[in-house]
Order: C-alpha cells, then structure tokens, then sequence
C-alpha cells in the first residue's frame, strides 16, 4: 500500500470528451505507470468544469495547477516535469485573455475567481461515479438529516423560507410548489426531475448531471419525502447518454448503500428513482408535455388547471422541478435557510448558473450570486467580446428570453428584473452578440426554433409563429413593407395573451425585445432596404472600390458573370445580376470589394 | 444506510481519499529538481509516501517542489502544520523519514538536528 | 352539489364547481365561439377561440378548460378578447383552401360561420405558405382532405375516446403538424372501420363522406335503369335536421314525396328487409340456441362493427349472425324477387340506398355482396347526400305532401323502425322470438329492459320458460370491452346486439350534424313513436314478408333464404 501524493483530475464532461479528454486520460496512465508513479498519483476522472472553452481541462492537486487546452502528446511533459520534479509546465497554464496574465492556479483564474459555485461545488473535482466521493465531500447528508431530524413539513417549510424559485424558467418559488404537492391527499405521488435541457447553447444541466449526479438523486429524494412521494423520474434528453450513464451508475450505487429504496436511514420512507429518455423534443420542457411523455403519449402541453401538484402524472399529484433546482436542495437541508438567504437578491435568492456562448473569449458554465451584473458575467467571467469587437447585445433566456441591449450591461440580473425588461432568466442561456449580429436575423432565428419546436396544438403558436417568421424573412430579404413592425407588435400581444403553454406564450419575446431595443435596425431593412450589420445576405450590396488593380480574378470568380471590366482597370458589379453570394469579395487579393 | 451517524462515520473514513484536492491539514514538500534527485529525492519521497501509508496518515499532503539553491543541503524537506510555521529540513536520509513523521507531523515536535530553517508564514 | 357563484359579462351566474368557464356562460345563455371543442368529447383547449378574460388570470384563458371559481369575474366580448379570437380565426384562413363557396360542407362549416360571425374581412398574411397534401380517397367511405384540417383534433378524440380505434393521432411539429393516420397511410391500410364518426365531428370539410350524388344523378337520369331506393330505418327521423326541420321530427312520408321527386322509380324501405333480417336471425338464433350453435349470437347490421371484429377479433367472427344487414338482404331480394315480379331484367336495375351510415357504402361493395348475380347494392348514399340531393333539386321540403311507400318492398312493422335506435336489434328479435318459441302470439311487445343509452345495457329476459340472458353494446369503444369479456368466457350472454356508433343508426357517422346527446335522444324519441304509430309491431306480421316467403322463398334459413340473405365473415389484415 502507498499514499496518494497527487491526483490528476482530468474533465470528462462531454465537451472535453469531444475535445479529446479520454485520449489525455489514457496517456496519464500510461506515463505515471511508466514513470513508476502508478502508487503515488491517481488520475480521476471528474464531470465538467465548466471552462470549455479551454478544455480538455486538467487540474494537478495539491497544488490545484490548472492546464487548458491539453492534449495527449503533452503529457509526457506534464508528468515528467511537474510530478515526477515538481515544476510547471507553464505553456500549457491559462493565459487571461484580456491582460495575458498567466494564471496558474484553479482557484485564481478571473474565470472561477468571480463565481459562487453551490450547485456546481462538486462539478469537476469528485469523481462522478464513485459514490464514495460524493459521501467525502458531505453527500447525502441533508437527506440524512431530512429523514432522522426533520419533518416533511418542516422540510417544505425551510425550503420555502430559503427563498430558492425554480431555475427552470418561470422562476416560481419551489418551497410553495412541494408545498401544493403534499397538500394534495393521495396515496401516490410522484417527484419529477426536467432534465429535458433544451434551450440553444444551454448545458448546465447536463453538466451537474454529468458531474454530480448524486446531488440530484439526494435533491429528489428530499424532495419525495417532503411532499410524500416515493417513486420519482428523472425525463433527460437521449442526447445526453454521458449524463444518462451516469445516472444509471448513480442510482445503482445509492440503491446499493441504501440512499434509495426501503426504509430509508431507518425513517420507514422508502424512494425509487427511474430514467426516463426522452426524445429531444423543445416542448417536452414544458411540465405537461412532459408528463404526456413519461406516460409515453406525444409530448403535447396541456391547459393548467389541473396544475400537476393535483393532478400530473398518471393523474397523481406530481412535483416537478428542474436539474438544477434540485441541485440547490441538499445544502439548503443541511445548512439551513438563513445560510441560503446569503446569497442573491432580496426576490432571487441563491445563485444562477449561465451557459456562455456566442461571441465572447471564455465560453463555458459560470455560477454566480443572483443580482451580479451582466457585465461582470461578460467582462469579468466571460473575458469579454471576440477579437476586441464592440459589444452589442445579449440574449437570455433562450428562446423564450429576450435580447438586452449595452445600456442593461449593468442591470442586475434577478427573476424580475429581466421580467421588468422583457427578457427572462430561463435555463440561463447567455448568447454574447457583437457588432457584426444583425438583430432582426437573431429574432428570426429564435422564431425559427419555436416554430418547428412549437407542438403543433394551439392555433396562436402553430400558425401564428409561423406568419410571424415569414414577416421577418421578407424584413431580412428586403421585402419588409410598411406596418410590418406594427403587425408584429400586434401578433406578438396576441400570441402571448392566447397560446396554450409557456413556450408558445413566450414565443414572441425575441421579436418583441428586440424591437424596443433595436427598431432602428427594423426600420433600416424595411425603409433603407438595407441591413446595418451587413448579415442580411439577400440586402447585401457589393461594391468595387478603387482599391481595386483590375486583375480580373472577381470577374472569373462570379458564378452568374455580374462582373465586368478591361485588365489594369476597376471592375463594377451589375447589382441587377449579382446574386449576392459573395465569393468576388473573398477572392479578391486587394480588398477592393466591400458589402454593404 | 440505517443512520445519520452511520454515514457521518463512513464520510470521516472516505475524507482523507480526496484530501489531495483540498487545502487542509498538514503538508509535506519535497525538493524535487535534478541535483535534489541525484541526492536521493525519489528515495525520501518513496519513504515520505510508504510511512504515511503504513500510519493510514491519509490527510497528509505532498508537494514537489523544484531546487531553490540550497543544493549542499539537499534532500530538503519542508513540514508544514496548520497555522504553524513552516520547518526545513536538510539532508534528509530515507531513514530520518520515520522520524519526522512520527515525531513532527503526527505529534508536533520539531527535531531541531535536523532542521536548516524556518518561516513564520507560509506564502 | 358544491355550487359557485360568478359573475360573466356583468351577470351572476351560478355554476356546479366542476363546470368550466364555457359551460356556465353558455348555461347562463351566454355565447362563446368554439371549434376544438366538443361536448361530448374531453376538451383540449387547443383552438383558443374560445378565450376569454379572467379574474386573477394572467393571460387570456381558454374558457372551455378553465374551470370556474366562486367570485370569478369573467368577461367574454370585450375588445381585446374579440381581436384575440379574430386573429385565431384569421391564422386558420390563412392557412385553409379558399374554395369555400364550392366546398361540399359549404354552409355546414364551423370554420366558415364563425369567420362570418366574428366579422373576419382581411387575411393579412396573405401569399405565405400553405399546407399541401394529397387527399386521401382510397376507401369507398371517407374522404380526407389535409389542406382543410385545423388540427382541432376533434377526429383524433372521437376515433379514440367513442371508438376506442385511434386510428388517428397528431404527427409532425409546429407548422407541419398534421392529423396523421399510422405512417401517413390511407385509411384503407389502417385498422379503420369506416363508422364516420371522425367525419360527424369534423368542424371542417377535412372528413367527409365519399359524394355518390354524381352516381345518384346519372343513375336517375339514364332512362334505360330502373332506380329503386330503399330508406334505412333512422334516415326519416333524421332527415328534416338537413332541410330546415326541428330536430326529432318524422319525416317519413315527405320523404318518400321527395324521393319520387327526383325521380326513383320506386321508394321501397329498408325496414322490410329489417324485418326480413328479424326472420332469419330470430331463427337463426333459436337455432343456435336449440341445437347448440355458438353463442352468444351477436348482431351483424352494423358494418362498422362488422369491419372492427373483422380488424381485431377474428376468432370471435363464429359469434356473428350470418345474416345479413337489412340493406343487403333488400339489395339482395330487390334484383331478384322484385325484378321477376316487376318482369324487369335485374341487370337494369339501380338499386340505391339512403343510410344514416359511412361504413355501409364499403358494405355494398364487399365483393360476397353479390347474391343477386350482380352487386346487390349498387349506390349508398348518406342522410347528408340525400339532404344535399334535395336542396340541389330544389324541393321545398317542409312543403311536400305526405306519401307512401310502393309495394312489395315497401310495408313494413313496428319491430323494423326500432332498427335505428340501440337495443332497436333486439327488441325486435325478441318480439319475434319469443312468439316463435312460445307459439304464441303474446301480448308482450316492449322490452324496455334493453332500450337506453348507456353503452353497454344487459337483461334478463323469459322466453317461454326459460331465461335468456342477453346484453345491449354501442359504441366501438364498449365494443371491444364487451368482446375481451366474451373472449375470456366471463359472459353468460346468449344474445348480444352491437352497433358501432353511439345511440346506434341515429347517431351513425352519415347522419345530419351537428349532433349531440340531445339530438340523438330526440331522435330515438321519434324511432319508438314511429314504432307505437304502426298496427303491426312484429317484423313476422308483415304480410309483405308473409307473402315473400310464401310465395317465392320459402322457410327462414331455407336454402333459398340461405344463398340470398345469408353471408359469411372473414378476418380484414390490415397494417
């Protein structure tokens, strides 16, 4: 037997694993047994970290030395120099993007530096599937003390006073929602877990999946026990089969040392957990559609009341919470209310995890405390736009959110404050757009995604979103007519007041946040026929300038001869005929085309 | 699982596993560069890790560190408790190892034949 | 009862605690447009006509789901919920064919009165894209058209919640979404029965009944055809709904007037070959119950029911009279004994029905339906065809004298009109049956043990000396029910009557819409007045029948009767 000086924690969430993770995990083990380190240093593999961007991520503790970007050929190197002599391999440490900084440690990274990781605490340093790391670092202990100290009311009733509200969307407090499940008088109830993440760009879910899956069990089981439920589902997309598997070894090992099943810590409660696979359909994210799901009918919404706390699944009182939800459970057990209450706004308490994307530096998951401010999340976290591009806007909340413009940047971001400005916390997706993001094209694209996800059922959504998606069509191909931005607005109201569920009733929030913020650019493609952003393909207008050497290369590029002019002397474009598909501009050497 | 105490119990055992990833408890460096190998570095190592081994010692870190110039001293081993100084060590031998161990890292005592410096305050 | 009171338009309403928001408006005498909903079906709140505001709702509600609650303040007609629903309504024009005017459910269209009634004038998204299908006409009895479907789902619930077939189901997402059979197959490929009830709550012309009018009229005005016309029994009480007629009221003899009107040779009833089909199935049931046939017998005049057992319980089909239905058994005797009476060769004749029914238009061309040497049947057309037919011809209907049916196919008894109703089958049998084996005639002529409109109804009933245990089913839905029970052995049933739709021939998929609980009971209502209206009440008084079999066929179940009036059944493999 030897002690385990060193552990190098290699990042198995799906990102890294598609950047190349496994790969990197095998050659640390082929080279620490070639170095004869096999009995001092274990290699371990973690769920996300939340950095993708720079994955595939490895951290070398104790030190807590943080390598990004890694990949196999450099481990030799990582394991020669830093744990067989102790010394950095510093090219492969973070560099912050904004000052170049090089940044050692974990823990220092401007990245982690600002985040308050509760609920993704565990992500990316226990191992996922031992559960023996999820006990070391105090799993299952708010279930314990649920069960041996606490009453189901006195459960519901901390949770309530947490102030924890749904971070699926809606945001409704999740204390209240138990506490309508277990008023409901049944002798079966039923717990669900949403994990149908579906939201573009939105992955926080799969990550505490993947990276913590005992965490949701135990969420789950609490959460049975205070309503009074003893059987739950987890509905996760088949699209996640890294966090599926997980799940499956989750639950095994639990059910195996008792955290699941009979007679619970000797409380007499008793709790079973099934996967349910879903197919990857947007509107199975809605409770209802959800639960017609499970029971293996078309994912379809159904109008509430009813709500689920009375009648949901199999007609049995159902509470639904969302991954992460659930996720915010334990600790809330364990430490009490009052320490909850610490972090976040007055209103939103706790904090949100934000999926980053788009045209920012650090794209990945960051958890922060509710009423930071979206420029800290982009400046501070995000390490700012792409390629020192101007910020334009960003998009929250998925497709159901809204775009906020620069003036918001400082706006702090709780349940209601976006609410006030038309966009809404959703999943937590953030979509950075910089100053090339045409935003008439970024409200067809997610018009786009609601209408072929819409189900199909209520006449506003199904139709409605598709009239509203032609209109936007013809704005971005220069057939926008006049009152066009007024029939929108008048659509859009309507839609909103009539669709049958959540998803159709937030449809139109795309369109409708991006007109109060940014109708000029409307009104430019409907008036000027002209797209300021010079995205709108159909409008663009490619021009000859006199930079141009008339070396004739455009004209014998043009696929339909729109280019003409004698050698040594600037070409033109016959507007009439060009096409717009721009391959004159990328093959002329001198830059001489613009479009405009 | 039957009680809360039962897995309070199984936690305390299971801690010391993951200990490496977090900054608690008593840490162990050792010089690691070239001329600190050619001393006989790996061979204190091994011993460092075989005698926290045999003392279940699991919540003892070890750190390598590269040569920091003191290299007629070497091995060097530096012993760090929490919240008190940090204590050097030169000229380790693998068998001064038990020694250390026993002595300073499980009950505190310094073995002031053996130290080469001390810093207050751990940076 | 747990009774709320709320306040709708200004009104106080009370409401049961269970009723939603449109069932006390519209108790209240309040109107709310509607087209996804549908009384007799669950409700879904899929359109979203019928919105309306609510107290302590954040948004527009559908208020044919929202329930009520004690001090709901509820206003249904104010501007913002009127532009809401006109915009509903301008989405599903949008997107619907503009062929209206010479659609067949012109004027009988949920879609195109409501357009009118909310003052729909403008289609503001005009030039976008439409749904394009081909339409579905592979079967001899419904014809679905996509491009007229607005997905209220109305067919999808009757199919599945009444039939208990769901042939139907939601398909595809978000514009794309359509009404879709199982891989998009026609319905000839999928395990449907052809009972129409789809088409009866379809709002639109997206299901309807194949049109025979066109055959109909060239037919009759071929002068080298001898077109006769046989009348199923439920057809004049259901009749006057297509001509402006209250609901319930007899229309025999006016439409007997219009009949000849356009020109049919001559206006026979199928209630005489009803009562034909009591002769031979009344005997055939003593038969099997004396000398140890398979039983229980079950009825075999529905076809949609006789498609279903067909499709899902082949090894029941010994259970089925072999007799045929009284449409078939008339296409059979009408192109032989009338055509050796009437000395007309039976290769000119025409011989065409009217029927409450879809399902009988595939009946007719069932290939054994040929009897006669030729197809028995030759043209079914639907109480809505025939309702058409009369408009077309403009007859002012309500105006027509009152006349009578031609002989010999043409007198009929009190037993036969009751074929229309549920339980209508059996009264009728056992009126006869019980004479036969008592060799009586008993004074005993109502079973109203069997008669009602629950689905499935049983009884008890003293034939001669013994008990007779028999049960009463409709709807495909209890249908099946009925057969896993008589598949398991649990049933002590010797006689079981089923029809597939609800209520029987008066609520059949052919039949006058809109149609309701309301509706059909008035119509049954009309079917036991017709019944007591008549002197003679058992199917074996008919002297036409009397005459029939003395003169030209011979015994019941004798081997004239066996090769014209009997058929067999075989297993339907479909997808």
């Amino acid at each position: 037997m030897q002690h385990i000086r060193a552990h190098v924690l290699v990042c198995a969430g799906t990102g890294c694993k598609s950047a190349g993770s496994k790969e990197v995990e095998l050659a640390f083990q082929r080279e620490i047994k070639a170095q004869g380190l096999a009995d001092e240093v274990m290699v371990v593999e973690t769920g996300c970290h939340g950095f993708c961007e720079y994955g595939p991520l490895v951290i070398v503790y104790p030190e807590g030395t943080f390598y990004s970007r890694v990949t196999a050929e450099d481990v030799p190197e990582i394991v020669e120099s830093h744990l067989l002599k102790g010394r950095m391999v510093e090219r492969l440490l973070y560099h912050e993007p904004m000052t170049h900084e090089m940044i050692p440690k974990y823990s220092d990274i401007n990245f982690y530096k600002k985040q308050h990781r509760l609920v993704l605490a565990h992500c990316g340093t226990i191992n996922p599937e031992q559960i023996e790391e999820y006990i070391a670092v105090g799993g299952y202990e708010g279930l314990g003390k649920a069960l041996t100290l606490m009453t189901p009311e006195e459960v519901v009733e901390e949770v309530k006073k947490s102030g924890l509200r749904g971070r699926g969307g809606g945001g409704f407090p999740t204390g209240l929602k138990w506490s309508f499940a277990k008023q409901s008088v049944n002798d079966k109830k039923y717990v669900i877990c949403n994990a149908d993440e579906g939201d573009p760009g939105a992955f926080m879910d799969r990550s505490v999946l993947e990276g913590d899956p005992h965490k949701i069990l135990e969420g789950m089981a609490i959460c049975g026990y205070a309503i009074g439920a003893d059987e739950g589902y987890i509905y996760v997309r088949a699209e996640y089969p890294l966090a599926i598997k997980r799940l499956r070894v989750a639950i095994e090992q639990a059910e195996a040392m008792g955290f699941l099943g009979e007679n619970i810590f000797s409380s007499g409660f008793n709790f079973q957990i099934h996967i349910k696979e879903g197919a990857g359909a947007f509107v199975c994210g809605e409770e209802t559609a959800l639960m017609a799901s499970i029971e293996g009918k078309r994912g379809m919404p159904r109008p509430r009341p009813p709500f689920p706390a009375v009648s949901g699944l199999w007609g049995k009182p159902t509470n639904i919470n969302n991954v992460e939800t659930f996720a915010n459970v334990p600790q809330i057990i364990v430490n009490g209310a009052d320490w909850y209450c610490q972090f976040g706004t007055e209103k939103s308490k706790g904090t949100k995890v934000f999926a980053l994307t788009g045209k920012i530096n650090n794209t990945g998951l960051a958890e922060v405390p509710m009423g930071i401010t979206m420029r800290e999340i982009i400046y501070d976290i995000g390490g700012g736009i792409n390629n020192g591009k101007k910020f334009k806007a960003v998009q929250i909340g998925g497709p159901s959110g809204g775009c906020l413009p620069e003036e918001l940047l400082d706006l702090p971001i709780d349940y209601d404050s976006l609410t006030a400005v038309g966009a809404m916390m959703g999943s937590g997706g953030l979509v950075v757009m910089d100053e090339d993001t045409c935003m008439v094209d970024v409200a067809k694209f997610f018009l786009n995604f609601t209408q072929s996800e819409s189900c199909g059922k209520c006449t506003p959504c199904r139709e409605g979103t598709k009239r509203m998606l032609e209109i936007l069509t013809r704005i971005t191909e220069g057939q926008g007519r006049e009152g066009d931005i007024e029939l929108l607005e008048n659509m859009a109201k309507n839609i909103k007041e009539t669709a049958l569920c959540g998803l159709g009733q937030t449809a139109p929030n795309p369109v409708l946040s991006t007109l109060k913020y940014f109708r000029n650019e409307y009104e430019a493609h409907i008036k000027e026929k002209r797209c300021p952003a010079g995205v709108c393909e159909k409008m663009a207008v490619y021009t000859i300038t006199d930079k141009c050497k008339g070396c004739g290369l455009c004209a014998k590029t043009c696929p339909v001869k729109a280019i003409s002019g004698t050698l040594k002397q600037q070409h033109v474009i016959d507007q009439a005929i060009c096409i717009k598909c721009g391959a004159c501009m990328s093959v002329c050497p001198f830059k001489a085309i613009t479009k405009g | 699982m039957k009680t809360l105490e039962d897995l309070k119990a199984l936690r305390e055992k299971l801690k010391g596993d993951i200990k490496v990833r977090q900054k608690q408890g008593t840490k162990i460096i050792i010089g690691m560069g070239t001329c600190c190998i050619a001393a006989g570095a790996r061979e204190v190592m091994s011993a460092v890790l075989d005698e926290l081994a045999v003392r279940k010692l699991n919540d003892v870190q070890v750190q390598q560190t590269g040569c920091i110039g003191m290299c007629e001293k070497e091995v060097l081993l530096d012993v760090i408790r929490p919240d008190e100084p940090r204590i050097t060590y030169g000229n380790v031998k693998p068998a001064d190892v038990k020694r250390i161990i026993a002595d300073h890292v499980v009950n505190g005592r310094i073995i002031e034949d053996l130290v080469v410096g001390k810093i207050e305050q751990e940076g | 009862m747990d009774m709320v009171t709320l306040t709708i338009n200004g009104q106080t309403v009370k409401a049961k605690k269970t009723s939603t928001v449109l069932e006390a408006a519209r108790a209240a005498g309040i109107y709310i447009p509607t087209l996804c909903y549908h009384p007799e079906l669950s409700h879904e709140g899929a359109c979203r006509l019928c919105v309306v505001e609510a107290s302590g709702a954040r948004t527009l509600v559908a208020s044919c789901v929202y329930p009520v609650a004690e001090g709901m303040i509820v206003e249904t007609n104010t501007p913002k919920v009127r532009e809401a629903r006109k915009l509903v309504v301008e989405l599903l024009l949008a997107n619907h064919p503009k062929d209206c005017l010479s659609c067949q459910k012109s004027m009988d269209c949920e879609l195109q009165t409501i357009a009118a009634e909310l003052g729909v004038r403008k289609i503001r998204f005009a030039g976008g894209e439409m749904k394009a299908h081909t339409i579905d006409a592979g079967n001899p009895s419904l014809v679905r058209d996509q491009e007229k479907c607005i997905l209220c789902g109305r067919c999808i619930r009757a199919c599945s919640e009444i039939q208990g077939m769901d042939v139907y189901s939601f398909a595809g997402r978000g514009f794309h979404t359509i009404v879709s059979t199982a891989f998009e197959q026609g319905l000839e490929k999928v395990a449907c029965t052809y009972c129409g009830q789809c088409a009866s709550v379809c709002p639109t012309a997206a299901i309807v009944e194949k049109d025979d009018t066109d055959k109909a009229w060239a037919a009759l005005a071929d002068k080298t055809k001898h077109v006769v016309v046989q009348t199923a029994p439920s057809v004049r009480v259901a009749l006057g709904e297509e001509l402006g007629i209250p609901v319930g009221e007899i229309v025999t003899g006016k439409m007997v007037a219009a009949l000849r009107r356009l020109g049919f040779d001559k206006v026979f009833d199928t209630n005489f070959s009803a009562d034909l089909t009591i002769m031979e199935e009344g005997h055939e049931f003593i038969d099997r119950l004396t000398n140890g046939g398979v039983l229980p017998m079950i009825t075999s005049c529905s076809p949609g029911w006789v498609n279903m057992i067909e499709l899902k319980y082949p090894e029941l089909l010994p259970h089925l009279s072999t007799a045929k239905s009284p449409q078939q058994m008339f296409g059979a005797v009408a192109k032989t004994y009338y055509a050796e009476r009437a000395g007309i060769d039976a290769k000119d004749i025409v011989s065409v029905s009217i029927m409450p029914c879809t399902a009988k238009k595939a009946e007719a061309v069932r290939p054994e339906m040929n009897s006669s040497g030729y197809q028995d049947v030759d043209i079914v057309l639907t109480t809505r065809e025939l309702g058409r037919m009369i408009r077309e011809f403009g007859l002012d209907f309500a105006s027509l004298p009152e006349e009578d049916f031609d002989s010999p196919l043409g007198k009929s008894t009190g037993a036969s009109v009751i074929f229309g109703t549920t339980g209508g089958v059996m009264e009728a049998a056992l009126r006869t049956v019980a004479d036969v084996v008592t060799g009586q005639n008993l004074q005993q002529i109502e079973y109203k043990a069997v008669r009602g409109m629950e689905t499935v109804r049983e009884a008890t009933l003293k034939i001669g000396d013994s008990e007779v245990k028999v049960a009463v089913v409709h709807t495909l839905k209890a249908a099946k029910a009925m057969m896993e029970r008589v598949k398991k052995g649990e049933t002590e049933y010797k006689f079981i009557e089923v029809m597939a739709c609800p209520g029987g021939c008066i609520g059949g998929g052919g039949q006058p819409v809109p149609v309701d609980a309301d509706v059909r009971r008035a119509r049954r209502d009309a079917l036991f007045t017709c019944d007591e209206a008549c002197s003679l009440r058992k199917s074996h008084e008919n002297p036409e029948i009397i005459e029939l079999y003395s003169t030209w066929l011979g015994k019941p179940l004798g081997e004239k009767a066996h090769h014209l009036l009997h058929t067999k059944y075989n297993q339907q493999k479909r997808n």
